[in-house]
């Protein structure tokens, strides 16, 4: 159950993913599995530094990767801001480009890159994002 | 990352190798408003040796679209675009906002 914490830098992203990397091509993943699982990942941590701390250098984050029989379970924690994930409204990306809103793409990637995503808050014991990637055998 | 430009007669490309994050991103855009900030709104953006990109990356580049395409004056269009990143391209749906070619000599040729 290997667990490393990290920054809440943006400069972090790189060691995050080479982590996530690691034990995706450890767990068997194809490299298009293996990208999409990176994506997810630096999506989530970009947003936790950006929306949970509200900036960089506020905090730390957590990742644990757990291989599972038939996948990989990530897990990442930090003491941000709660927020309501259903209130994410998934990008518009069919109108006019000067109509688009910068918001939401990274969520929507997070929910289609990866077999399940759950969030749970915690005042007490911080904020958890679990992602699961099932592995195509 | 690395940034490199060459003008051109008709255009500008802008060759850009590494990873584009939330990190990176910033480089990127500050690359491109410097461009289009100096009357450059015709742009091929070489990313073949980009081997990700996140959402921050694509925003940069639908907001460079946004200021070359206005007053019709001109287009980002992108060149050697690998097939996972234009695989999560396809997935949130902004492809249709850029034209995308092989190489940069079919990019040039748009212009």
């Amino acid at each position: 159950m290997p667990t490393a914490k990290f920054p809440g830098h943006f400069k972090s992203l790189a060691g995050i993913r080479k982590f996530v990397y690691d034990a995706a091509s450890a767990a068997g993943f194809s490299d298009k599995e293996i990208y999409a699982v990176e994506l997810a990942v630096d999506e989530a941590c970009s947003n936790i530094i950006e929306h949970a701390y509200g900036g960089e250098g506020k905090g730390e984050i957590t990742c644990t990767c757990n291989n599972l029989n038939n996948g990989l379970e990530i897990i990442l924690k930090d003491y941000g801001d709660a927020f309501d994930p259903s209130i994410v409204a998934t990008p518009d990306f069919s109108v006019e480009m000067g109509q688009l809103k910068p918001r939401g793409a990274g969520l929507f990637l997070i929910r289609n890159m990866m077999d399940d995503v759950d969030f749970k808050f915690s005042k007490k014991n911080g904020n958890q994002l679990r992602m699961v990637k099932l592995r195509n055998d | 990352m690395e940034i490199t430009s060459t003008e051109y007669k008709r255009c500008d490309v802008v060759k850009t190798v590494g990873r584009i994050d939330s990190y990176t991103a910033p480089e990127l855009e500050e690359k491109l408003n410097s461009m289009t900030n100096n009357g450059k709104y015709k742009i091929v953006l070489d990313i073949e040796g980009v081997d990700f990109m996140s959402s921050k990356g694509w925003w940069v580049l639908i907001e460079t679209q946004k200021k070359c395409k206005r007053y019709n004056r001109g287009e980002l269009v992108l060149t050697g675009v690998q097939e996972r990143i234009r695989d999560s391209l396809n997935l949130v749906g902004m492809s249709s906002y850029f034209t995308i070619f092989d190489d940069v000599v079919s990019g040039v040729a748009h212009f």
